[in-house]
């Protein structure tokens, strides 16, 4: 007999149909640990879809505008007083003459409606931008023989007008500002109600050049766009035939010595190299020592490539790798040259993957701003766009991400908006680039 | 941009050298392709190339090599009686360079002769005044010596022009010329241009070393010019960082390590605990269905821009941490002054770093062995226990090494402390007060006005230096353990 026979009952109490206290402490241990999982997933998410949210609510803003439609009488007696249109004479004419003529049309335009006000003249044209005048003035002299006619026009509203309609300006919260007062907004609402002033779409937020910080609402971020767009230029045309000759050489030829070691060490360390690294040496070398001109796309461009090359160069190498040997010794088998199975039959291969990866690298490139900051991409106002090729490359511009900073720099709090509606344009170019990419992968991608 | 033109002219060259040589090739051959020892494309390409590749080497050598000869001398023209107290020789050679280029820009607007321009004195005319009106706006009325030395340095540089352009376009012209005298069926075009090629590709390649070699030295050197104005033991050792542009400064790193170190703790404090649990859940236990849809999300994180997180931190994470910390807050408690503080950037940071922890722990959990699971779980230990237990003492090294590659890139991170942290350097030990970090300070010490004389600017190269050798470090120690872990499953 043996002894579990002889031990009357049972040693445990418990049964394998019934939990014991130990083994319900263990499942709850159990799905502790994986609700943790979940939570920190949930968590990760979360902040995913806040900030998401976040740019969308707030960035959104920045696409409409307000803006107040008045008929100007451009009077020949203030713009030409001696009615010879010579346009010399008319330029003499600075903005502060053709502020008169918008005083003269609001307040026509306020007795046509009939709406009842104690505000002055001054005061009920202070709700308009200050670039009415300006824009005034550029239609007159583009349109010299539509002086003495009245014209309508489309002025972009005061930046704190345009707060109000968006919610963000309350009379709460104009106590204290200098610039606007709760009369004016109570004129500004009856000129809502008479349809004078709308908010629509703002396409010059798109396409338009940045303004000066008394300005908010007159800012765009085209200017900086085309900035970004040379720059990225640059990084094509060099980090690319860089990145793939560097890699073909490293992947394909490179004898298994202590300086092919050096070379991918130095590579796979690049790549982790922060960001403002770059642009000291971009200051030094460029700036500093070549003397290339501050804040030109062109140095930007410089330094976003030797930042691109090692992501570029890691991604076409593992294109490269990924072609099956097989198809190189077919090529050399049939009489190719080494160099001719690479360029002839592994590099076309390779192609979409090098072109995934060069999407991937550029839209790293376009998001990155610190080592703009070194080289002097910031501090001034992005407003001329450029007229060549040339200038576009040398003549000081602004990129995207380095206009974000400037307007999350200024004091104004309008601008924030701006830098936030940035932000989504930024985003969907990323988005963009990036699905791109993937499509690219997904369609050409072989399996060998 | 007579450079532009040369490059322009020197690629026409190679074209017309492409068409010559190919062509000469096929006739000594008689029109018989099978007789030329190559394709007659390469003996096109090796005129090409005969022609482009030294004169564009001969270009960017002399491009780089040109201003800094120019520099020297035209700087040991100015004696040093001509520099004034206040400044230094950098500026008195950047105010030559102003009044050069003015000069320039004036020929080439009319407003003045080229003679004219040559013959200038600093008694006889108003040259500020002069340059003004086509545009050229200087500081400051211009010396003798000044215009001395920018007489020069425009001799110089149009000379060397000069001579640059007729060399490269007599390098062009040799090259193709002689190419081409070679050129016959019998010459072995291919091997010479693949050949060529090679060497271009290993140029390519050693540009990695290039770079790694510019970024130690462009600020090795500034960092020795800082030691020179600067006590090292002031950089290294001194507790206060209180630039100050009239003199006098004091430049500690201390602080400010101290705030980038605090700063990545918190951010570390946030990525790792998130990023490692959402790592195990995605290996352990998620579907696939899951795992193919929250793993391309998390990584979303990682790529969006820094700008992004920045600006998220300025006006999003630190209103509301004050809304909670600060004066008539939720709490009612008076902790938090301003947006700005460790809390808010580290929180940030933390959020960017998150997918960085995450993916490569999942990699490092997915290449523990099953078999190792199955063992455990043959024992009858839970999943949580196995995982507690076998995979992650198992993952440790690596899992280490990624959080190590978080933490060199949360100290090199800038935009989100530039914008996040503050601008105040101090110990403190309160998460909510605002303090300062390496890359805030390299940033605010180069932009605006610099000038690269005082030691205000220069300590931005050494702090650059602590920072490129602390990532470097943390970086190579990182791939270490990461490799050294994969050796061991595989």
């Amino acid at each position: 007999m043996t002894d579990i026979s002889q031990s009357g009952a049972p040693k445990h109490a418990s049964s394998l149909l019934s939990k014991d206290a130990r083994t319900a402490k263990r499942n709850r241990a159990e799905s502790r640990f994986k609700l943790y999982g979940i939570l920190a997933i949930a968590v990760g998410l979360l902040m995913l879809i806040t900030l998401v949210y976040n740019i969308v609510s707030r960035g959104t803003g920045a696409f409409t505008q307000t803006f107040v439609t008045l008929d100007v009488t451009l009077a020949e007696d203030k713009l030409d007083k001696n009615g010879n249109r010579n346009l010399d004479e008319i330029k003499k004419v600075s903005t502060f003459g053709y502020a008169p003529l918008i005083k003269d049309a609001i307040s026509s335009e306020v007795e046509k409606l009939g709406i009842q006000t104690d505000l002055s003249a001054k005061d009920q044209a202070a709700i308009l931008s200050k670039s009415a005048a300006a824009q005034l003035r550029d239609y007159v002299i583009a349109n010299p023989d539509k002086i003495g006619e009245t014209v309508q026009f489309r002025f972009l509203a005061n930046s704190r007008v345009d707060g109000y309609m968006k919610g963000r300006v309350s009379r709460e919260s104009i106590a204290n500002d200098k610039s606007i007062s709760p009369a004016q907004l109570d004129f500004v609402d009856q000129l809502v109600a008479d349809g004078v002033i709308v908010k629509s779409f703002n396409l010059d937020f798109i396409f338009g050049a940045d303004a000066s910080d008394q300005r908010p609402e007159a800012a765009g971020i085209g200017v900086s766009m085309i900035g970004s767009l040379f720059m990225m230029l640059v990084v094509l045309a060099l980090a690319l035939p860089i990145g793939v000759a560097a890699s073909i050489y490293l992947e394909e030829f490179a004898p298994k010595n202590w300086i092919t070691d050096i070379i991918e060490v130095n590579i796979s360390n690049l790549a982790a190299v922060p960001s403002i690294v770059f642009g000291i040496l971009g200051l030094a070398v460029f700036i500093n020592y070549m003397h290339l001109p501050m804040s030109a796309p062109l140095v930007g461009g410089l330094v976003l490539t030797l930042m691109t090359l090692p992501t570029i160069i890691i991604s076409t190498r593992a294109s490269l790798k990924a072609v099956p040997p097989s198809i190189r010794d077919a090529a050399l088998g049939v009489g190719a040259s080494k160099m001719q199975s690479v360029f002839h039959h592994v590099l076309p291969l390779a192609a979409p993957g090098i072109l995934t990866g060069t999407i991937i690298g550029l839209a790293q490139a376009l998001g990155e701003t610190a080592p703009l900051l070194l080289i002097g991409m910031v501090g001034f106002i992005a407003s001329n766009a450029p007229d060549s090729v040339a200038s576009g490359l040398l003549s000081p511009n602004s990129a995207m991400p380095a206009q974000i900073y400037e307007w999350a720099k200024r004091a104004d709090p309008a601008f924030y908006e701006r830098a936030w509606g940035g932000i989504i344009i930024l985003l969907i170019f990323l988005v963009t680039m990036n699905t791109v990419a993937v499509i690219l992968r997904r369609r050409f991608e072989r399996r060998w | 941009m007579p450079t532009l033109w040369l490059v322009v002219s020197v690629l026409v060259l190679a074209a017309i050298g492409y068409v010559l040589g190919r062509k000469r090739a096929l006739q000594s051959a008689g029109g018989d392709v099978r007789a030329l020892h190559s394709l007659p494309n390469y003996y096109g390409l090796n005129v090409a190339f005969a022609a482009l590749i030294p004169a564009l080497g001969v270009l960017l050598i002399w491009l780089l090599a040109q201003p800094m000869i120019v520099e020297n001398s035209v700087s040991g023209l100015i004696p040093d009686e001509a520099i004034p107290e206040d400044s230094t020789r950098g500026l008195v050679m950047s105010d030559v360079r102003r009044v050069a280029s003015g000069l320039d820009f004036a020929v080439e607007q009319g407003a003045m002769t080229l003679a004219e321009s040559q013959s200038l004195k600093a008694e006889a005319g108003d040259i500020r005044a002069r340059l003004g009106e086509v545009g050229v706006a200087l500081g400051a009325e211009v010396e003798a010596e000044v215009l001395d030395a920018a007489q020069r340095y425009r001799q110089m540089t149009t000379t060397g022009t000069h001579a640059m352009t007729l060399i490269v376009a007599l390098l062009a012209v040799a090259g193709l010329a002689i190419a081409y005298a070679r050129t016959h069926k019998d010459f072995r075009a291919r091997n010479v241009v693949e050949r060529g090629i090679l060497v271009l590709l290993i140029l390519a390649a050693s540009l990695a070393i290039l770079t790694t070699v510019g970024i130690v030295f462009s600020m090795l050197f500034e960092t020795m010019n800082f030691f020179g104005l600067h006590s090292w033991k002031d950089f290294f050792f001194g507790g206060t960082w209180a630039p100050n542009f009239r003199g006098d400064s004091e430049l500690s790193i201390l602080p400010l390590l101290w705030g980038t170190l605090y700063i990545s703790f918190v951010a570390l404090l946030v990525a790792v605990p998130i990023g490692l649990f959402a790592a195990i859940y995605l290996a352990e236990y998620a579907n696939k269905a899951t795992r193919s849809f929250a793993k391309p999300l998390l990584e979303i994180l990682a790529g969006i821009p820094t700008i992004v997180y920045g600006l998220f931190a300025l006006l999003t994470v630190g209103p509301m941490l004050v809304d909670f910390f600060g004066k008539g807050g939720f709490l009612g408690v008076e902790w938090m002054a301003g947006a700005t503080s460790v809390l808010t950037a580290g929180v940030v940071m933390g959020i960017m770093l998150i997918p960085f922890v995450s993916s490569l722990s999942d990699d490092i959990i997915n290449a523990v062995p099953q078999s190792m699971r199955d063992g455990s779980l043959g024992l009858g230990a839970t999943k949580s226990e196995t995982v507690r237990q076998v995979v992650l003492p198992a993952a440790l090294p690596g899992i280490v090494g990624a959080v190590l590659l978080a933490a060199s890139r949360a100290i090199g991170e800038t935009m989100i402390v530039v914008m996040g942290a503050g601008a105040i350097a101090k110990f403190a030990l309160n998460p909510l007060e605002s303090m300062t970090t390496i890359t805030t300070r390299i940033v605010s010490q180069l932009t605006g006005d610099t000038d690269f004389a005082s030691p205000e600017t220069l300590v931005a190269f050494a702090l650059g230096l602590t920072l490129f050798v602390l990532t470097l470090g943390l970086n190579i120690l990182a791939l270490y353990i990461v490799r050294k872990y994969r050796e061991q499953y595989e």
